[in-house]
């Protein structure tokens, strides 16, 4: 768990965070979204001080992070950054061992762990642990990236725009591989990001950032149905808040008993894509498949827009 | 590449063939001699003469590597970056001195021989050295040491992992700049008594005997071909892995 | 010291390199002599103490000075005072240095010498620093950058002309050599010069070419890096054979003034060493050139020639300017080793001095041989800064 306490930073008469308190829950993926200069890099940047704030304080499991060296305190905390900041000397391995060997961990677990990351990553390790960096792609450096932060097994990521540097569909693939990786792992991860697709599709809770303050730290939905200022109003996007919401829903957890005539849609599919199959095939309704394939309900317009409401 | 080196090892070849048995060489001099002059230099060992030579000038960029390399560092840490702007401005200046100068200032100061070709030397290697440092340890991208510094290196650990292997190549560029400026400059040593090649060209210069001359020159600029390649191959393997923009 | 010490506990700030230029000047101060007195040009030196040798005023006035610049410097960041202060110290310092060799040199005589001790050039040294790390904060625009240097190489040589430094050994040297000195800085300046724009005619076309045919690129930058390996004092002399048989063989060679010794191997040399940063900056100056622009002439209808001439060259000129710059510094530095083989210039003063163990000959030709590199580097970097700045300047220069 990270709790955030009344935590401040001014460079000179400028405040760029100002008394910001937050807590993430353990093995939840917390959010922060605001446009540029509105702070939130600087708030991540104090989670792992490499920012000192000015005032306030972070707690880490119950433990000030100011009760140890910093640098020591990183290591216990995976960091991932726009453009990768991978090492451009040292080779995929080399990179992905950076913490455990600052660490001193045995070369045969830090071997061992080296290759199992590389292949959760989709990254052959006979192919790619002696390649250097800008051998690979864009989204393969930034997979390295993220294994890199992951490798001592840390039990907070940070993660800076970890993937604005990739196109629409790797970025995608990107943002499904780290849901799966959090759910393996259960890490804590607090992400910074501008986009607000980004955030709706990866954070359990999202905090809203403006001018240095977080205006509001909830659920996705809660955001789109009760924001409590104008700019988190305008930041979750008010003429396809509806669509948003829906989005935030699967088929599954929406399907009711019943069969349809209609299309036949994936439990995880979310009720905007439903909805969005339904207006294509001009049906009224859609039969919800489950994983093995069988139907498992119904879902109908109806049931759908009214969930689309606050 | 197996011609090039091909001509690398032949070229050392000829030079240590030269430096051992020079009296072999005799009849390829001779036409250059006049009035029966000796064709090679008689008056000392050539290949004690270039190894005093070598050994000079290897110290010297040793000392200068070192001094100037921490220097570089020291004014790329926070706590000495108030003295980047003037060291650089410094180094711009250092570089309008001319050897020569540099090796005739120093005379007063140590006396005449080995003494004030060092001093030269280390001074004048100086500035390559420390240049290309802080080139290097500059032109580390910000994304990297942030990530350093993110997956919790301290901050010696960070120049010791990740700034100076990145910055390797081009320090090493500036010692071999500075290498090959001194083998030159070393020559000039011998007007100030210094043991080195430069002493058969002057020998040469001063009876007339081409022959000297060329030898003390094809000497010291085979040397100096050398060693700018050897570095320079050593440069490649070092840089293999960061792409050069 | 007291007072040095007073303020840096009192004041909150004190500049790091002012505390560490005061130190070093105190050291300096405290433990060096400050002025040499040798009873003729070759003996060693005997230091004199300061009391016995300066006037009341200067016993008193040069230290005053020093410790009101040592306050500046420690704790006044105001650049501009800093240099005010920096520039006013050396004034002070050089009067004073006139005045001690003045005292100690007896009437009429030319056989004794006083020479400025290491105290004297250690704080000199120090002061330069304090001034050089003042320009550097204001950042001058180019213009008064050149007006400076022309402020301070001028000032300097009519104070040395007409101020009291007679008795001082460098310019008792100078005094010896007066009429040779003129010739010798001509020939220094002409042999650097020429042999610079004898590698411009003939580098930009070769850079030109390079950069047209990749092809040639590795032979001929390699070649003209190899002859920069090359010890200058070898090349001299392995010139000297060749350029001494054109001469036996071709009479009008010869009439030319092309012999083995002297300044055309000289020239040669300086010319083969000029060639590779000309080149070299060239094709990198032409490949920076941004593709779209190059289109762009392209699409409007110019020729090859007048693509080059109106878009390449002019947007190249600040690299290739940069490589001139390198060339006319190392080749000032260069021509000082020309001396050895008879080629003339400032060198030949250093060689002398070197040989005859006179230290204030050396630097009679050591200094103005770097007062010259220094000024041609600042003259250039300002050219190159402006043309930087205004394009269009460039295009109209290149014209």
């Amino acid at each position: 768990m990270i709790q955030i306490e009344n935590l401040t930073k001014q460079y000179g008469s400028t405040t760029v965070v100002d008394r910001v308190s937050l807590c993430v829950e353990r093995n939840s993926i917390a959010v922060i979204v605001g446009t540029s200069g509105s702070g939130k890099s600087t708030l991540l940047r104090m989670i792992n001080r490499l920012v000192e704030p000015t005032s306030g304080r972070v707690l880490l499991d119950g433990a000030d992070t100011r009760s140890e060296p910093a640098h020591l305190l990183r290591r216990r905390i995976g960091y991932a950054i726009q453009g990768h900041g991978l090492f451009p000397h040292r080779t995929v391995a080399e990179n992905v061992a950076t913490v455990p060997r600052l660490l001193g961990w045995p070369e045969d677990r830090i071997r061992a762990r080296v290759s199992e990351l590389l292949g959760i990553f989709q990254l052959d390790p006979a192919l790619y642990a002696g390649a250097f960096p800008h051998q690979l792609s864009g989204g393969q450096q930034q997979r390295v990236g993220v294994a890199r932060a992951l490798a001592a097994e840390p039990g907070v990521l940070l993660m800076d725009e970890p993937f604005g540097a990739l196109d629409p569909i790797i970025r995608a693939k990107a943002q499904e591989d780290l849901l799966a990786i959090q759910r393996r792992f259960g890490t804590t991860v607090v992400l910074v990001t501008h986009d607000m697709d980004e955030a709706f599709r990866l954070g359990h809770r999202v905090a809203v950032m403006s001018q240095g303050r977080v205006l509001q730290f909830d659920r996705p939905s809660v955001l789109l149905t009760q924001p409590a200022d104008p700019f988190v109003a305008r930041m979750t996007g008010i003429s396809d808040r509806a669509l948003r919401l829906l989005a935030l829903t699967t088929a599954g957890e929406a399907a009711v008993p019943g069969s349809s005539a209609g299309p036949r849609v994936s439990a995880s599919a979310s009720l905007r894509e439903v909805l969005s199959e339904l207006l294509w095939s001009g049906a009224t309704s859609a039969t919800v498949l489950g994983e093995d394939g069988s139907a498992r309900g119904q879902l109908d317009v109806a049931a759908i827009l009214a969930r689309g409401r606050p | 590449m197996s011609g090039t080196n091909l001509l690398r090892w032949t070229t050392l070849g000829l030079l240590l063939a030269f430096l051992i048995f020079p009296g072999r060489f005799a009849p390829v001099f001779a036409p250059l001699t006049h009035y029966g002059a000796p064709p090679i230099y008689d008056q000392g060992n050539l290949l004690m003469l270039a190894l005093a030579q070598l050994g000079t000038v290897c110290c010297a960029a040793a000392a200068s590597t070192l001094v100037a390399v921490g220097l570089g560092i020291l004014v790329t840490r926070p706590a000495g970056a108030q003295f980047l702007p003037l060291s650089r401005t410094l180094v711009n200046i250092g570089q309008t001195f001319p050897p020569v100068a540099v090796l005739a200032v120093a005379v007063p100061l140590v006396g005449f021989g080995e003494k004030p070709t060092l001093i030269a030397l280390f001074a004048y290697g100086l500035l390559p050295i420390f240049e290309n440092t802080i080139a290097g340890l500059r032109s580390c991208p910000p994304t990297v040491l942030e990530a350093a510094s993110g997956t919790g290196m301290s901050g010696r650990e960070r120049l010791r992992l990740i700034e100076l292997p990145l910055a390797l190549p081009l320090i090493l560029e500036g010692i071999r700049l500075s290498l090959v400026i001194n083998v030159g400059t070393a020559t000039i040593g011998s007007t100030v008594a210094a043991k080195g090649l430069g002493e058969v060209i002057i020998a040469g210069l001063l009876s007339s005997n081409t022959a000297f001359i060329l030898q003390g020159g094809l000497v010291t600029g085979l040397m100096a071909v050398l060693l700018y390649d050897g570095l320079a191959t050593l440069e490649r393997r070092v840089s293999r892995a960061v792409p050069l923009d | 010291m007291e007072l040095r010490l007073a303020i840096t506990s009192h004041s909150a700030r004190v500049d790091p390199l002012g505390l560490l230029l005061t130190a070093a000047a105190a050291a300096a101060w405290c433990c060096l002599p400050f002025v040499i007195f040798k009873s003729n040009r070759i003996m060693p030196g005997e230091p004199r103490a300061l009391q016995a040798v300066l006037p009341p005023w200067g016993v008193i006035g040069l230290p005053a000075v020093l410790l009101l610049t040592a306050v500046v410097a420690l704790g006044i960041a105001d650049a501009k005072r800093r240099l005010i202060a920096a520039l006013g110290a050396i004034v002070v310092l050089a009067l004073a240095i006139a005045a001690a060799a003045n005292a100690l040199t007896p009437a009429g005589n030319r056989i004794v010498r006083v020479a400025p001790g290491a105290a004297f050039w250690v704080v000199l040294i120090c002061l330069g620093l304090l001034a050089t790390d003042a320009i550097t904060r204001l950042r001058p625009r180019p213009l008064a950058r050149v007006l400076l240097l022309a402020v301070c190489v001028g000032g300097g040589m009519l104070a040395l002309r007409y101020g009291p430094f007679g008795n001082l050994s460098v310019m008792r040297e100078y005094a010896v050599n007066a009429a040779r000195f003129p010739l010798e800085l001509r020939r220094h300046v002409l042999l650097a010069a020429g042999s610079l724009i004898a590698a411009v005619i003939v580098g930009l076309p070769l850079g030109i070419l390079c950069h047209r045919t990749p092809r040639l690129r590795p032979p001929v930058l390699g070649t003209l890096g190899v002859i920069q390996t090359i010890p200058a004092i070898a090349l001299f002399g392995i010139l000297m054979a060749p350029l001494g048989a054109l001469a036996g063989a071709v009479p009008a060679a010869a009439a030319l003034g092309i012999r083995g010794i002297g300044a055309a191997p000289a020239a040669v040399a300086l010319f083969l060493y000029s060639l590779l940063p000309i080149v070299a900056n060239t094709v990198i100056g032409l490949r920076r050139v941004s593709q779209a622009a190059v289109e762009a002439a392209r699409g409007m209808g110019m020729t090859a020639r007048q693509v080059l001439a109106r878009v390449e060259l002019p947007l190249a000129l600040p690299v290739i300017l940069t490589g001139i710059r390198v060339v006319l510094v190392q080749n000032i530095g260069m021509v000082t080793v020309a001396a050895l083989i008879g080629g003339g210039g400032l060198g030949t003063f250093v060689f002398q001095g070197i040989g005859q163990t006179a230290i204030d000959l050396v630097l009679l030709g050591a200094i103005p041989t770097v007062v010259l590199a220094f000024s041609g580097s600042v003259l250039l970097d300002a050219l190159i800064e402006v043309l930087e700045r205004t394009p269009s300047a460039g295009r109209e220069a290149a014209a």
